[in-house]
């Protein structure tokens, strides 16, 4: 099992330095703009242009600024300056992985305790006007993008522009150490978008794993054994069911972060996605760099996480 | 019938039904049967004959799958399809207990084998979970499971096909049921392990007098333990007598198939087993007249017609048959089988 780890972890290592260097490329090769003439504003004379070009090391060869990079990355943990404000990546991102960090985990909370009890309830009643009506609804929620679901959110609940004034609403976000109340009631709205897909989706999952279950052999022996069927549920089926699901969970909420950009922009909430927006907008590859490298290092790490959960969780899987 | 002489379990006219798009399954027909306390009785049949079903139903476990249940089932003179779920469950696992076909689906594969033998005694006796335990780690050694304080830990995938089905086995008798109804209990497993099987479950019964059904498509495993036959075909009853007697004198057409059907090592080696022809009918919609008559090399014109009832072998009246072929035709054609 250890050995199996450092393995996965080693692995994990070497998919980051592609996806660097792949983000590298990307953002060098593809037609952007001029990053220098960019922070030059406008009218600024040739020589500006060719010093700020100089200053952020844009005018060494394409090799020699990667190597620079990946050295300054993997060495020293240094993900470079902004372009644009000359802040340290790092520090950027420190800053704003608190608020991203909390809408990720809230939003996953929300989307397990909405979807999966949906989902058992379903499997249950299957072909019922309430397992219709839920399946239905899901196929809805999964078919809205999060962008549209929140300006709606907002034209209806917001409490500057809704209709009916309950949740804060965008660009009300404070730190949860500052005032939890205020972050928790700033960020229900958000959370509250940005789970409803994965909810609907985690559901019909759970349906289906659940009903699959329900038809196993061992559900009859627990039924045949005497016990209430709420333990055959909850305590068989459940159990059993819920392993596929933990697998992609992890994955999800990895990616979780990349569904939050949009969220974050319409709710105007100061996180990753945000920065990393903005930073898109304006060229400013070392921040659109690192919120990448974040967010394949948040993938890596959940893929090893999920291979570690799922030997616990299924005792027939065992790593050498 | 006198309280002393009360059969332990009663069927009388049992129908299950399965509602499904193409039609009502008739998966079970009006079948009845008794057993006696401390019996057993073996009841055999092709896949599809309803057996199983007729198993599952004697526990409610069809109610789940959305089966219509009629008729009676008497354990001890109380009426189980009139029960609650919540009184069944007291049944279930405690008067009546139940091992399946497969034993590698039907223990969880996620939970350790001790701790689902152990869910099985405390669902009936109030214990804590040591005592359970220790009874399990008892129950383990009854079934003859080497090691058995070690092995209680094991998960389902680390014990062997045989080990398992012995598993299951301490799991059903963890609360020493009156009943235990076996569902091929060896169909999936080795030959040699089958022998072990059956002679374990033959011990057991007579150690703790349980009555017990066994279900099976092997007459080989009922001509050893069961002291009664019920040959089932389409849901319904077609033969029924004491072991010897159907396995000596059969009287149905098809019976003298499924015994046919059986190699045997002893003996004359014969160029070739007779297999039945067909396959079995729709349940859905049953063939007319008697359920066998296209399968039936004997069948006359008429028998697609005439739906025989299950009538007493003449000078035998435990001995039952629906058969429309005269007594005197069927001994002759018997005896020229043999």
């Amino acid at each position: 099992m250890t050995r199996y780890i450092i393995r996965r972890i080693l692995w994990g290592v070497l998919l980051l330095i592609a996806v660097t260097a792949l983000t590298f490329v990307l953002f060098r090769v593809l037609p952007t703009g001029d990053p220098a003439r960019l922070r030059a504003g406008r009218n600024a004379s040739p020589q500006v242009i060719a010093e700020i070009r100089h200053n952020l090391g844009l005018d060494k060869s394409l090799l020699a600024q990667f190597w620079i990079y990946m050295k300054e990355v993997f060495l020293h943990f240094n993900l470079g300056f902004s372009y644009y404000s000359s802040a340290p990546v790092r520090g950027l991102i420190a800053n704003r992985l608190g608020a991203t960090v909390s809408l990720a985990v809230g939003a996953s909370i929300v989307w397990l305790g909405i979807g999966l009890p949906i989902g058992i309830v379903s499997a249950l009643r299957r072909r019922t006007l309430l397992d219709r009506a839920s399946m239905g609804g899901a196929l809805v929620f999964i078919s809205a993008p999060e962008y549209w679901l929140g300006l709606i959110a907002l034209y209806l609940f917001a409490a500057d522009i809704g209709k009916v004034k309950v949740f804060p609403g965008a660009g009300s976000y404070v730190g949860l150490t500052s005032d939890p109340w205020k972050w928790f009631s700033s960020l229900l709205l958000p959370w509250l978008v940005l789970a409803a897909g994965s909810a609907a989706i985690y559901a019909r999952l759970m349906r289906s794993s659940l009903t699959e279950t329900m038809g196993e052999d061992y559900i009859r022996t627990a039924r045949a054994k005497g016990l209430s069927e709420r333990r055959v549920v909850m305590h068989h089926g459940v159990r059993a069911a819920i392993n596929p699901i933990v697998t992609i969970l992890a994955l999800d909420i990895a990616t979780l972060i990349g569904s939050a950009i949009l969220v974050e922009v319409v709710f105007n909430i100061p996180g990753i996605g945000q920065l990393s927006y903005t930073a898109i907008t304006h060229s400013d590859f070392p921040i659109v760099q690192g919120t990448v490298l974040l967010g394949a290092l948040f993938i890596v790490v959940a893929n090893i996480l999920v291979d570690i959960a799922y030997a616990y969780l299924d005792p027939r899987v065992r790593y050498s | 019938m006198s309280a002393a002489g009360e059969p332990l379990l009663c069927v009388e006219k049992l129908h299950v039904d399965f509602p499904t798009e193409d039609g009502v399954v008739k998966a079970v027909d009006g079948i009845s049967y008794e057993l006696g306390r401390g019996r057993t009785l073996g009841i055999v049949g092709e896949s599809g004959s309803g057996k199983t079903v007729a198993a599952l139903s004697v526990l409610g476990l069809t109610r789940a799958q959305g089966a219509q249940v009629q008729g009676r089932i008497l354990l001890e003179g109380r009426d189980l399809l009139s029960l609650s779920e919540g009184e069944l469950q007291k049944i279930r696992g405690n008067e009546i207990a139940m091992i399946f076909q497969d034993p590698s689906s039907a223990l969880h594969p996620l939970y350790r084998v001790g701790a689902q033998i152990v869910e099985a005694v405390r669902a009936h006796q109030d214990v804590s979970k040591a005592k359970a335990r220790e009874r399990t780690i008892e129950l383990l050694g009854l079934v003859g499971i080497p090691d058995p304080g070690r092995r209680v830990d094991d998960y389902p995938h680390e014990f062997s096909g045989g080990m398992r089905q012995r598993a299951m086995i301490a799991m059903a008798l963890a609360n020493e049921p009156k009943l235990l109804i076996a569902d091929e209990p060896t169909t999936a497993l080795d030959v040699t392990v089958q022998a072990q099987i059956l002679a374990l479950l033959e011990r057991l019964r007579d150690e703790l007098g349980m009555g017990m059904v066994i279900v099976t498509h092997d007459l080989g495993v009922v001509a050893e333990m069961a002291d009664e036959i019920a040959v089932m075909y389409a849901g319904r009853i077609v033969e029924t007598a004491a072991a010897e007697t159907l396995l000596k004198r059969p009287e149905h057409p098809y019976t003298w198939g499924l015994l046919r059907s059986i190699p045997t090592l002893a003996g004359p080696r014969v160029e070739q087993l007779a297999p039945i022809p067909g396959s079995p009918p729709s349940l859905i919609e049953p063939p007319s007249g008697c359920h066998f008559h296209p399968r039936c090399v004997y069948a006359q014109p008429e028998h697609a017609r005439i739906d025989p009832g299950l009538e007493p072998v003449q000078g035998d009246p435990s001995h039952r048959v629906a058969c429309l072929l005269a007594a005197g035709e069927r001994k002759r054609i018997w005896e020229g089988l043999r």
